[in-house]
């Protein structure tokens, strides 16, 4: 090999490890299917009234959701919100990354998130701050992002209230999510964590995972608001206190506990297996 | 790609792990995690000055929220604080009025002509035009507090009231608000000094609404009297082209809302109030922005926000009217704790806590005055 031959393998060689991640960075783009390994009966077709198991909830929380009435969906004001930051990767639809590059320095700035029914969700990787704690609030959030290795931990503050479940239990816009985006392959799994100072006593942790599908194509979403019920201007459906009839109704179909349905941060330990052997399984009401 | 089983069984145990090691990280209570660190909290004893869209601007932390429309017309307020950071207030609209010129008044180049020339003044601002008018949403002392002092630093268009001596017509911002508030202003509480002439409304209205006569900064500007809602004399005003409502005391996003029976105020004012305002907005996208708006307390919101707190204020005034339906006394409906589900958000705040406002939701939904049981007729 003459000296040139050789300086020339150097520079080849060399470029070659400056082009491999830089901080082991890696790329969340591309179209994304979900797949429901983790509590697909909760996603569709969506969780039971009632059940709250393994979910760590205070009594505040626990109220509001038997208060819950399916029919607030119908007010004009309900009807064609989307799902919140924390929610959406649950909700049963594909799931789009988008990058934004700055185009002198080639730094990915930016990750942008959308689903079916979406807002755009940015995720903001240029050290920006997150805005003044008076801000609005919104479905998304205002995320940003570092990188710990190869995953992608993001913080998203200013949500607007919204919901661990989509039938009544609440979170509150005072709730902050941890997010990490980790990426094998093919694969993406994200791991979401709830903190809400209002309705949990404990973190809200889960997973979630998606598979790249290259031939996929979200459809346009949509969505008009409409009179769907002839209803008193001013009507907010909800139940009185001890008038939801349907609280008992999963626990009832499973043949559990009341009491473990009701959820709490014990019920989303080993130990409460222990517990659970010594509580009666529910019955109907006069049974 | 076809992933090999052991593989993937691999990477989940992988995910497991990360996951529990989070986990572990966070056995904090997360009850003490009320800001993520990054958050910029508002500065104390600080004027923070939010924009909320073209000339109107939030400024937060001297009283009730003030929303400025700062332009070439000059300053509108809504609202004018308690009165402690008037001097701070008059220093962030001035700041805020240098910004506006900055950035529409460039001056072009001079060129050959006597009148034209750009070089003397180059380095020379304008002084920041005066305050026009102060609207009051209410006549509460942290929406009314610093009327005097803010009236007295501005000068308005035309005169108000004081039109039978027109020598004065101009003297000091003009202060626009629904009758009631004069009123209540008026009335000194017992054994205390009456106001000073200069604090109070100088042009009122009695009807539903009032409309500025010409537009201000480029836009209309609207008020709607909000009857019977934290007082007798509440209005909402709206900013009809920056698409920006003043909501005044109907909303306060750290409490539920303060109310007083005895100036005139009731729930199903602020419940029929915030009705109102959602009929007026209009939402950006997916039922969120577009119409933005400024509570009397608290954070910058729009119609999402002002449904949640809707949505709460109706479920919680039809538990208290059921309780009253049912004559229970006030004590057993706070034992019942009509709110529970709402004061870890809303019940904390001193000297408006879950209690006082059950308290006087229970009243203004007649309860404890049992009526006379009809006699049944045979
Ligand atoms: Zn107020």
């Amino acid at each position: 090999m003459s000296q040139m031959t050789r300086r020339l393998a150097f520079v080849v060689f060399a470029s070659v490890v400056s082009v491999s991640p830089v901080l082991a960075q890696v790329d969340f783009s591309g179209e994304w299917a979900p797949r429901m390994w983790e509590d697909q009966p909760e996603r569709v077709p969506g969780p039971d009234l009632g059940d709250y198991l393994g979910i760590p909830i205070n009594d505040a929380a626990r109220l509001r959701a038997e208060a819950w009435d399916a029919s607030i969906q119908t007010l004009p004001e309900w009807q064609c919100r989307p799902h919140s930051a924390d929610y959406i990767w649950r909700g049963p639809s594909q799931l789009r990354i988008s990058k934004e590059v700055d185009p002198v320095s080639r730094d990915v700035v930016a990750f942008h998130a959308e689903w079916l029914r979406s807002v755009d969700r940015a995720i903001y990787l240029d050290g920006r701050p997150h805005p003044p704690a008076d801000a609005l609030h919104t479905w998304a959030g205002f995320s940003t992002a570092k990188w710990d290795g190869d995953i992608l931990t993001v913080t998203v503050t200013h949500l607007k209230e919204g919901y661990l479940r989509r039938k009544g239990l609440p979170r509150s816009d005072q709730a902050i999510l941890t997010e990490h985006w980790i990426r094998n392959g093919d694969y993406l799994t994200i791991v979401s964590i709830v903190n809400d100072p209002v309705y949990l006593t404990e973190p809200f942790i889960r997973t979630t995972d998606y598979e790249l599908n290259l031939n996929q194509q979200i459809p346009p979403y949509p969505c008009g608001v409409v009179q769907e019920i002839d209803r008193k201007e001013g009507d907010v459906p909800h139940y009185l206190p001890g008038t939801n009839p349907y609280t008992k109704e999963f626990a009832i179909r499973h043949g559990l506990p009341v009491e473990a349905t009701r959820g709490g941060a014990a019920t989303m330990y080993p130990d409460f297996k222990e517990k659970l052997k010594t509580l009666p399984p529910a019955k109907q009401d006069g049974k | 790609m076809r992933v090999h089983p052991r593989w993937w069984v691999a990477a989940g145990f992988a995910v497991i792990a990360h996951t529990a090691v989070i986990a572990q990280e966070l056995k904090v209570a997360p009850s003490t995690l009320v800001h993520a660190p990054m958050i910029q909290p508002p500065p104390a004893g600080e004027i923070e000055v939010l924009p909320i869209r073209g000339n109107i601007y939030a400024l937060l932390g001297a009283g009730a929220n003030i929303i400025a429309s700062v332009g070439a017309d000059g300053v509108l307020l809504v609202d004018a604080g308690t009165g402690e950071l008037t001097d701070k207030v008059v220093a962030a609209l001035a700041q805020l009025q240098r910004e506006w010129s900055a950035r529409n008044e460039p001056r072009p180049l001079g060129f050959g002509a006597e009148t034209r020339s750009s070089v003397a003044d180059r380095h020379i601002v304008a002084p920041p035009k005066p305050i026009r008018y102060i609207i009051n949403t209410s006549s509460t002392r942290d929406h009314v507090g610093g009327n005097e002092k803010l009236r007295n630093t501005g000068r308005t268009f035309t005169g108000g009231n004081v039109a039978n001596d027109i020598r004065d017509s101009m003297e000091g911002a003009a202060i626009i608000a629904h009758e009631n508030v004069l009123v209540r202003l008026s009335q000194a509480p017992e054994g205390r000094p009456a106001p000073p002439a200069d604090a109070l409304p100088t042009d009122t209205y009695f009807n539903d609404l009032y409309k500025l006569s010409h537009f201000f900064n480029g836009e209309g500007v609207q008020l709607l009297h909000m009857p019977k809602a934290s007082t007798d004399g509440d209005s909402i005003v709206y900013f009809r082209g920056s698409d920006v409502i003043a909501l005044g005391d109907l909303m306060a996003t750290e409490s539920y809302p303060t109310f007083d029976a005895d100036k005139g105020g009731s729930i199903n004012g602020i419940i029929d109030g915030l009705n109102a305002v959602l009929d007026l907005a209009i939402t950006e996208f997916r039922l969120e922005g577009g119409t933005m708006m400024v509570p009397g307390h608290g954070r910058i919101v729009d119609s999402g926000d002002v449904a949640y707190y809707r949505d709460m204020l109706t479920i919680i005034r039809d538990r208290i009217q059921d309780m009253v339906t049912k004559e229970m006394t006030l004590d057993e409906v706070k034992a019942a704790r009509p709110a529970a589900d709402y004061d870890p958000e809303y019940g904390r705040t001193p000297g408006w806590t879950s209690d006082m406002f059950i308290e006087a939701v229970y009243k203004s939904l007649g309860g404890g005055r049992t009526p006379p049981r009809p006699v049944r007729k045979k």
